[in-house]
């Protein structure tokens, strides 16, 4: 094995990781030096988290090594991979709700010993001024923002000592100030000689932030681009070193080339929504009950026309979520009224809204579309227990219930090893498609999508769009929930921005769309 | 016929409350440090049991009830033992095994003592009490609270100590943090399985005594199934508690007052059969249940067993 | 919280054809395993006792299973553990943990035994049983509402609220027999006897009454609702993944309260059988304390109706022929318990081994 780059902070070398079928890391070998922002730059899937999951202590790989200031160490569990100096900050927030910020700072000490704030506030003001932050100690962590409880992660991370951070997607929950914040901490860590790894699939981020990208795919590194060479290159030379290391001599699906750069060009559709009709979708004053932290609605009025594809837009928990259980029916409307082509619809739950052709894809999959424990087949039926022909007076006919989801998985190339194997057991993106198959195969008229992307890898996000077009196209009128303004630029027909739990203002899809949905982001109003 | 409100009366039934009150203190206690941290308890009344019959034994071969309490605490912690590892360790499903445990602990400890002690049933003398001076004088309160054996004091003293040390002890935040938030806790670098399998045994240390109280002191011998509920009364207790030890205490002590109440009825003269009062605990607990019906606050993660990068 | 892998897996779709052969001699294997293993250890107690396990086995087998008087006692107990088996899994698969059985059973038996000896003399035999089958289950179902109200409307843990019902229950039960319901001609408190003759009739000239063709009947009609209709399969859903049930649009509230009323409604009717077909009477104090033990014998057979009627057939065994043993060897019954227990942890022990084999071979 070559010799690390003098100064190394950690770096892997040639290690491999594989889990059932499938190689999740493959001979990867990449040095992080201190005082740089590397970026670790793949679609979803291509084994970045894998990868820094080893470097936490989370797995250990299959073979090849990892080195701290190159000497090879085993990292056997997220306490080894603290004390050699490296702080991990997940994807999704690992802080206790329940406690406050100074206790989960806290926690993690030597079992016996009696808490003593004092040394802990004296690191935690230490942490606040190198990161530039300020946060109320005594804050009960549950109540914080998701950019504050960000900040916690990091100090979290950076406690024990300032060698390496890893920061996992860390701005898919942020606002586009926080991006900011966030960057801006990073750089100021960065020049104190943190050795910080960012791990991203938008090469718009991997361009803003990074000092060095390492492009991989399918589990290999596939190339790099250091510092000299970005300083030296224009953003669209490196988007196309990128684009060249990712799909090699192979032509790029145009569209899988702008999902990675995180700009979509509107899609043109065959045909314009057509405004003389009366809206299909009426939402009067809707407000929703407050329920165990999530935003509820106030307040929300809006119009949706068959064939028309609404986006809703705004960071991560301002309300999407209730507004997609409300549609569906999954949750009361405190007040306010729903019109559904002339029916009031207020009152009906989510069978009676699905009889009047509501369709409702969910963002967590696993937890809310489907039941993991049950085949590929119950699941693709389980909104349509008893109905005939598929059940006969109450009897499962299980023969055509199984007949009928190989009929699914073929059409819509679900890859599973059969019909009966438990839907957990599929890869995130072949479970969007099963929901997918089930929520558009019966006469909807009306769908919701929350977040129908998230996690994917680019193949099954071209896919997914696909069906979103497909819908509009049939002329259903389709609500996209998406995080991503790229996504809801490329196939919205208008856009509207969730603030707070209101509906601050629905921008049509034009050419100053993107600023105005920005600072309707922020609760400024509509410009 | 004496009235209601009498000095035996009330000493009888303040007394017997809180020989009674005792070892639900110590199961709902115990209950609790194991709730916290994520697991649900079922065996508890097991561990009860088995403590209950490892303390007889060794108090009556020893003649020395602090070997029967400390024997107590470690059958307790035998049976914490297999569940720890059942449950914490292997994952399995905790209501089940719990069940399983109870019931094989019952089992054996019956059998034991037929072979050992069914046909002699001996008992054990008077546990020792601890008079406070001066205290013990006050009419009726005196009596009642201040001649108790030792180890009830230091299960009130504990009890406050418990609540305090669950603030302000990195046991507290770790326990905390693996019943509300495991993945925090993994994060953190503690082993999530460590402390839970901690707070089992902790728990079956707790029951285990609290067994041994309830034979060698509340009963003075062994008999099979003794604990007759104890232990699933100390899991409601738990439940209704949220988190706070202090209303375990005021639980088991109105639980003891409605077990106390037969006694110190007929102390009283007044004849109620004995099978109505003994419906009036539960029935207090359902109707506490209905009216405050909030949602119990229980720990996210209860019952959940962890796994490292589970999705 | 609920039994949710465990219900979700026996979901009643039958397991790949591929090396079928292969997988049903594992799930054999996974089967008897535990069972010598628990046998093993047993045995090894008894060993410690003092008594002889080859003996001892021998004895409850052949007076158990293989002695046609024995034989007929254990059909005879199976009946109302079947009933009360029934009950559970319906509640299980549904993710819901009524350990209420004992209380819901027991209320259920004293009504049982007040009513029969008071409508027997003026109505039809037939109209009699029918009628304490009814009320019965109408009694069992009744005492389970509140648990159903709680988890409903404020979502509260149904283990708490069952098991406190379940005490209250019998209690209640005790005091009914005690001071209302009770005989004032005998001696010992109990309620009036139900004559032989009017109790269930008895199958082909045997001690068998016909209460146990009922109690197989619901096991495997529970068995066929659960895997086989549209309303087992909401049922399971619910158990499987509430918020998943929720958003298929099922209404988990009206779902519930039926799972509640159908499982405790059968265990109650267990009483009534076991009243009709057994006893006769209820003795003051008087408490099999089923409910508890069938939980592991559920769980064993991973409530599929068949494996069911087999461990329970199993466990009626040990128990009829440990009565005798206790006798006549000189074991005590509560042999049985531990054996039950031994059981599960065994089978806990070899399923993790199996999953661990298995996760191994598949990477």
């Amino acid at each position: 094995m070559q010799r690390a780059t003098p100064g190394t902070a950690v770096s892997v070398r040639s290690v491999t990781k594989r889990f059932p079928g499938v190689v999740a890391n493959d001979e990867v070998s990449i040095d992080f030096l201190p005082g740089e922002i590397h970026v670790l730059l793949g679609e979803n899937g291509a084994g970045k988290s894998t990868l820094i999951g080893m470097l936490a202590g989370m797995q250990q790989p299959d073979s090849g090594e990892i080195r701290i200031k190159d000497k090879p160490v085993r990292i056997g569990s997220p306490r080894e991979s603290l004390n050699l100096g490296i702080g991990t900050v997940f994807q999704h927030v690992l802080l206790v709700p329940t406690l406050t910020v100074i206790e989960n700072l806290m926690l993690g000490g030597p079992r016996w010993r009696l808490l003593d704030h004092a040394p802990v506030l004296k690191r935690f003001q230490e942490l606040s001024d190198l990161l530039g932050v300020r946060l109320d100690p005594d804050a009960q962590v549950g109540r914080l923002a998701l950019g504050e409880q960000q900040q916690v992660e990091i100090m979290r991370a950076l406690w024990r000592g300032e060698n390496v951070l890893i920061l996992d997607e860390p701005t898919s929950m942020l606002t586009p100030q926080g991006v900011r914040d966030l960057g801006a901490v990073m750089k100021r860590l960065r020049d104190k000689g943190v050795a910080i790894i960012f791990i991203t699939h938008k090469l718009a981020e991997a361009y803003e932030f990074g000092d060095r990208i390492s492009v991989l795919r399918l589990g290999r590194l596939v190339g790099q681009l250091d510092k000299a060479r970005l300083k030296s290159m224009t953003e669209a030379q490196i988007t196309d070193e990128v684009l060249r290391l990712m799909f090699g001599g192979q032509k790029a699906d145009r569209r899988d080339a702008e999902t990675l750069l995180g700009r979509g060009v509107h899609l043109k559709r065959a045909q314009q929504v057509d405004r003389t009709k009366p809206p299909v979708l009426m939402v009067k004053g809707v407000s929703t009950l407050a329920d165990r932290g999530e935003c509820p609605l106030t307040d929300v009025s809006f119009e949706l026309w068959s064939g028309e594809v609404l986006g809703i837009a705004g960071v991560d928990g301002n309300g999407q979520k209730h507004l997609a259980e409300m549609l569906a029916g999954q949750r009361s409307a405190a007040s306010g009224s729903i019109l559904f082509a002339g029916h009031d619809v207020t009152q009906e739950g989510v069978a009676e809204r699905r009889r009047h052709g509501f369709r409702y894809i969910t963002d967590e999959r696993l937890g809310e579309g489907t039941v993991g424990a049950f085949s590929v087949a119950t699941n693709l039926v389980v909104k349509e227990i008893g109905v005939p022909p598929l059940w006969q007076r109450g009897v499962s006919r299980w023969g055509l219930i199984h007949s009928h989801a190989r009929d699914q998985i073929k059409r819509h190339d679900i890859r599973t090893p059969s019909e009966r194997t438990p839907i957990g057991r599929l890869s995130g993106g072949n479970i969007q498609k099963a929901l997918l198959a089930r929520e558009l195969n019966v006469a909807g008229r009306l769908v919701i999508f929350n977040k129908p992307t998230y996690g994917l890898d680019l193949h099954n996000i071209r896919l997914a769009r696909d069906r979103i077009v497909e819908c509009a196209e049939r002329g259903l009128a389709t609500v996209l929930i998406s995080t991503e303004l790229d996504e809801l630029l490329a196939l919205s027909d208008r856009i509207a921005v969730m603030f707070r739990g209101r509906l601050t203002g629905i921008v049509p899809n034009e050419d100053n769309a993107e600023r105005r949905i920005g600072l309707l982001m922020t609760g400024a109003e509509a410009a | 016929m004496q009235g209601l409100f009498t000095e035996p009366f009330l000493t009888s039934l303040l007394f017997g409350a809180i020989t009674a009150g005792v070892p639900l203190l110590f199961v709902g206690l115990g209950e609790q440090i194991s709730e916290k941290a994520g697991v649900l308890n079922i065996g508890i009344e097991g561990m009860m049991l088995f403590g209950a019959y490892t303390g007889f034994v060794a108090a009556f071969y020893s003649g020395s009830f602090a070997l029967g309490f400390l024997a107590g605490g470690l059958g307790g912690m035998v049976v914490a033992a297999l569940m720890a590892l059942l449950c914490v360790r292997l994952g399995m499903n905790q209501i089940v095994i719990g069940i399983g445990l109870t019931l094989g602990a019952e089992g054996l400890t019956a059998l034991l003592h037929h072979f050992q002690f069914a046909r002699s049933y001996p008992r054990l003398g008077k546990a020792p009490v601890l008079q406070i001076p001066g205290l013990s004088e006050i009419p009726v309160l005196g009596p009642a609270l201040f001649q108790h054996n030792l180890v009830v004091y230091l299960l009130v003293a504990a009890t406050f100590a418990v609540g305090w040390l669950y603030k302000h002890s990195d046991v507290g935040l770790n326990l905390e943090a693996a019943g509300s938030k495991p993945g925090a806790l993994d994060a953190a670098g503690v082993s999530v399985m460590a402390t839970r399998a901690g707070a089992v045994l902790a728990t079956g240390f707790m029951a285990g005594v609290g067994g041994a109280y309830l034979a060698n002191v509340g009963a003075g011998l062994f008999v099979p199934f003794m604990t007759n509920g104890a232990g699933f009364i100390g899991i409601v207790l738990a439940m209704l508690a949220r988190g706070k030890p202090y209303w375990v205490l005021l639980g088991a002590l109105i639980f003891g007052i409605s077990l106390a109440m037969t006694t110190a009825l007929q102390v009283a003269g007044l004849n109620i059969p004995t099978d109505v009062v003994q419906m009036l605990p539960f029935a207090m607990v359902i109707l506490v249940l209905v009216i405050f019906g909030r949602h119990s606050v229980l720990p996210a993660a209860l019952g959940l067993p962890y796994v490292r990068g589970e999705r | 919280m609920s039994a949710t892998q465990d219900a979700a897996r026996s979901e009643g779709v039958p397991p790949l054809s591929a090396g079928r052969g292969r997988v049903v001699a594992a799930a054999i294997a996974r089967v008897l395993l535990p069972i010598l293993l628990a046998l093993g250890v047993g045995a090894v107690i008894l060993l410690l006792l003092g008594a002889n396990p080859v003996s001892y086995y021998a004895f409850v087998f052949k007076r158990g299973l293989f002695s046609w008087l024995g034989l007929q006692a254990t059909l005879t107990r199976m009946a109302p553990l079947l009933m009360i088996a029934a009950g559970l899994i319906v509640a299980f698969r549904a993710g819901i943990w009524n350990l209420g059985a004992d209380g819901q059973f027991l209320l259920s038996a004293v009504i049982t035994a007040a009513l029969g000896p008071a409508l027997i003399g003026t109505l039809p035999d037939w109209l009699t049983i029918l009628i304490c089958f009814l009320v019965a289950g109408a009694v069992g179902a009744a005492w389970s509402v509140i648990p159903a109200f709680l988890k409903v409307r404020y979502g509260i843990n149904e283990i708490i609220s069952t098991l406190m019902m379940s005490f209250l229950g019998i209690s209640f039960a005790n005091v009914l027999v005690k001071l209302v319901f009770f005989d004032p001609g005998t001696t010992v408190p109990q309620t009036r006897t139900l004559p032989v003759e009017d109790r269930l009739p008895r199958l082909f000239g045997s001690t068998i009454h016909s209460g146990i063709l009922l109690a197989l009947a619901a096991v495997l009609i529970v068995h066929f609702v659960m895997t086989r209709t549209s309303f087992g399969l909401k049922l399971c859903v619910v158990g499987a993944n509430p918020r998943a049930a929720i958003h298929a649009g099922l209404d988990v509230g009206r779902l519930t309260y039926a799972t509640f009323a159908i499982s405790a409604g059968l265990i109650g009717l267990g009483g009534a059988v076991d009243i009709l077909g057994v006893w006769g009477s209820v003795r003051a104090d008087w408490n099999p304390s089923f409910g508890l033990l069938v939980v592991p014998l559920v769980f064993l057979a991973r409530f599929h109706g068949v494996a069911t009627i087999a461990f329970v057939m199993f466990f009626a065994v040990l128990q009829i022929g440990g009565e005798s043993a206790a006798v006549r060897l000189g074991v005590p019954t509560f042999y049985t318990l531990v054996l039950v227990a031994l059981l599960l942890i065994f089978l806990a022990l070899v399923e993790y081994l199996d999953y661990r084999r298995q996760a191994r071979t598949r990477s």
